[in-house]
């Protein structure tokens, strides 16, 4: 046998770090994962449908459900502009208003609530105007998505804006010297290359909406069958000691976690196989 | 951007449509999303004075409380540090069945939302759980106590260090490493001396994001935790207790030093990245 060329490849070293990473890897993901549809379906199926087709249960889903679909398309539609304006023009701020992006995923999700509350709620500047015209926003489904809205706002142009960065801007430059319009060059030109970064930024941003819970645990009000989410009703159930309720439940949002990372992995297979692709293509010409 | 365009384009001029919409509604976003919530934190503490403001902010509980948070945080992202070095160096150097499940899993604590993890781990570690119970009868407690808040941190933010030392493992060149090896030196030595200081910047910049969300974490934390005054009480959860109690004052005071603290260490995480980029890039 040679002597391996490369650090750790001795087959001790490395079955012995693999071993250490998998046993951790079992203790902290593999078994919390396993243990939330233990607990769902401990006294079987018929009890966890019947769990899950409670009133209540059945309206958090629906708002979740809401909050989820009004959430992504806002913020597809920041982070696409906000990734053009930044990867296609050079202009003065540019650097801060990318460091800007970042601060929902620095805030508390418990500090970004109490923000919007102070806002939003009766005795905020904004609030008071509302209440004036009976319009409520805290304690309510706008609020909720607001909140949610700021707590997933980064996602898609975090995703796009590294790689719009890095393709860079000739191609398109050349379709509009060729004529092309304005949807014409998104449609043609830029959506082909950032689709996949896109669906990835979908992924995230929709499991972060469904998901949220410190921020909007702020400014739900938590009335149960009104503005509970589904987070929010796992909290509740599982406060008032129906652990298997509260976990039929948790199931669900697992479900979509799961979905969240088999997409994500199906995803980055694709944008692999598309760079060999141009590797390959380059490589001919 | 070639050398070319920028002399035969003025900077002025833009080939590309869409300038001033795509800015202003970034702008436009930006401002009433994430700046002008801002201000109602503003109002409400401007109306404290001085020694009111210090008077909540140093409350024995809540000082408990800092303590509590800022040494799990610690703990946990020291603890990542270790463990995701670990979880990025074999996703990178080695090839064994289900790697590529492994691969995916790793983000298994950003998908899963906070508030199932936070009763999964409460569960799991009760001294009726399935680790609880094992962990209780060689005499060490985690659910309802400090260490409980360590665990639920260190979960959440695993993939923060996995993921920035990934793609920086899988560029180091081999050829160092490799006249390293043929040198006679041995594989602790170039891991030390090779590997670790390009490693070392990335490996920061992780610890110091786990550390960053450790520190704000608060739906995994507060059912694990116990939130026992003074033992086990995160600060995130101090401001839901003075909200609660609608003392909207004391809540605005403990979020503004929580929200100043988050942003310093954004700031310094940014410049510092900023730095080892252009240090790596040569730019």
């Amino acid at each position: 046998m040679s002597t391996p060329s490369r650090v750790g490849e001795q087959p001790l070293v490395k079955w012995s770090l693999i071993s250490i990473a998998l046993f951790f890897v079992t203790i902290l993901l593999i078994i919390p994962l396993l243990s939330i549809f233990q607990q769902a379906f401990a006294s079987g199926l018929a009890t966890y449908f019947d769990n899950l087709s409670e009133p209540d249960t059945l309206h958090a889903i629906g708002l979740t459900l809401i909050v989820a679909l009004l959430t992504v398309p806002v913020n597809l539609v920041f982070g696409v502009m906000l990734a053009w304006a930044v990867t296609r023009f050079e202009f003065i701020g540019r650097k801060f208003l990318i460091t800007l992006i970042d601060i929902p995923f620095a805030v508390s999700p418990v500090v970004a609530g109490l923000l919007y509350l102070l806002l939003y709620g009766s005795n905020g500047w904004i609030g008071e105007w509302l209440y004036e015209h009976d319009l409520q926003v805290m304690f309510a489904w706008p609020g909720i998505v607001l909140v949610t809205v700021f707590v997933t706002c980064p996602f898609v142009a975090r995703e796009l804006i590294p790689l719009m960065q890095q393709q860079g801007r000739s191609d398109e430059e050349a379709a509009v010297i060729l004529g092309a319009s304005w949807w014409q060059l998104f449609r043609r030109v830029t959506l082909p290359n950032i689709k996949w970064a896109l669906i990835y930024g979908v992924i995230l941003t929709n499991a972060r909406a469904v998901g949220e819970f410190g921020a909007v645990a702020v400014v739900s009000g938590n009335i149960r069958g009104e503005t509970n989410t589904l987070p929010l009703h796992v909290q509740l159930l599982y406060e008032d000691y129906q652990s298997e309720a509260a976990f039929a439940s948790a199931s669900l949002l697992a479900f979509i976690a799961l979905l969240t990372l088999i997409l994500k992995a199906f995803v980055e297979w694709r944008q692999e196989r598309n760079h060999i692709n141009e590797q390959d293509q380059q490589g001919e010409l | 951007m070639s050398g070319s365009h920028a002399v035969s384009r003025p900077k002025h001029q833009r080939v590309l449509p869409g300038f001033a919409i795509s800015l202003g509604v970034s702008l436009l976003f930006i401002s009433l999303i994430l700046l002008l919530p801002a201000t109602g934190l503003v109002m409400q503490t401007k109306g404290m004075s001085l020694s009111e403001y210090w008077y909540v902010i140093s409350d024995p509980r809540l000082v408990a409380s800092y303590k509590v948070t800022v040494g799990s945080a610690f703990a946990a992202s020291l603890f990542n540090g270790v463990f995701g070095l670990l979880l990025a160096w074999i996703l990178v150097r080695y090839q064994f069945p289900g790697k590529r499940i492994l691969d995916a899993l790793v983000d298994l604590p950003f998908a899963l939302p906070t508030a199932v993890a936070g009763i999964t781990l409460a569960t799991l570690y009760s001294s009726t759980g399935w680790l609880g119970n094992l962990l209780e009868s060689i005499g060490i407690k985690v659910a309802y106590t400090p260490l409980g808040i360590i665990v639920a941190m260190a979960f959440t933010s695993i993939p923060f260090v996995v993921r920035t030392v990934q793609p920086v493992l899988e560029e180091i060149s081999q050829e160092e490493e490799e006249a390293g090896m043929t040198l006679g030196a041995s594989d602790w030595a170039v891991f030390w001396r090779v590997i670790m200081p390009s490693l070392r910047p990335a490996l920061l910049v992780g610890v110091a994001l786990s550390f960053t969300r450790s520190l704000g974490e608060f739906g995994a934390v507060i059912f694990i935790a116990g939130n026992m005054p003074y033992v086990s009480e995160i600060t995130s959860l101090m401001i839901f207790v003075r909200l609660q109690e609608f003392d909207f004052p004391a809540a605005s005071a403990i979020a503004s030093v929580v929200l100043l603290t988050s942003l310093s260490l954004l700031l310094i995480i940014n410049l510092w990245q900023g730095a080892y980029l252009r240090r790596i890039h040569g730019k």
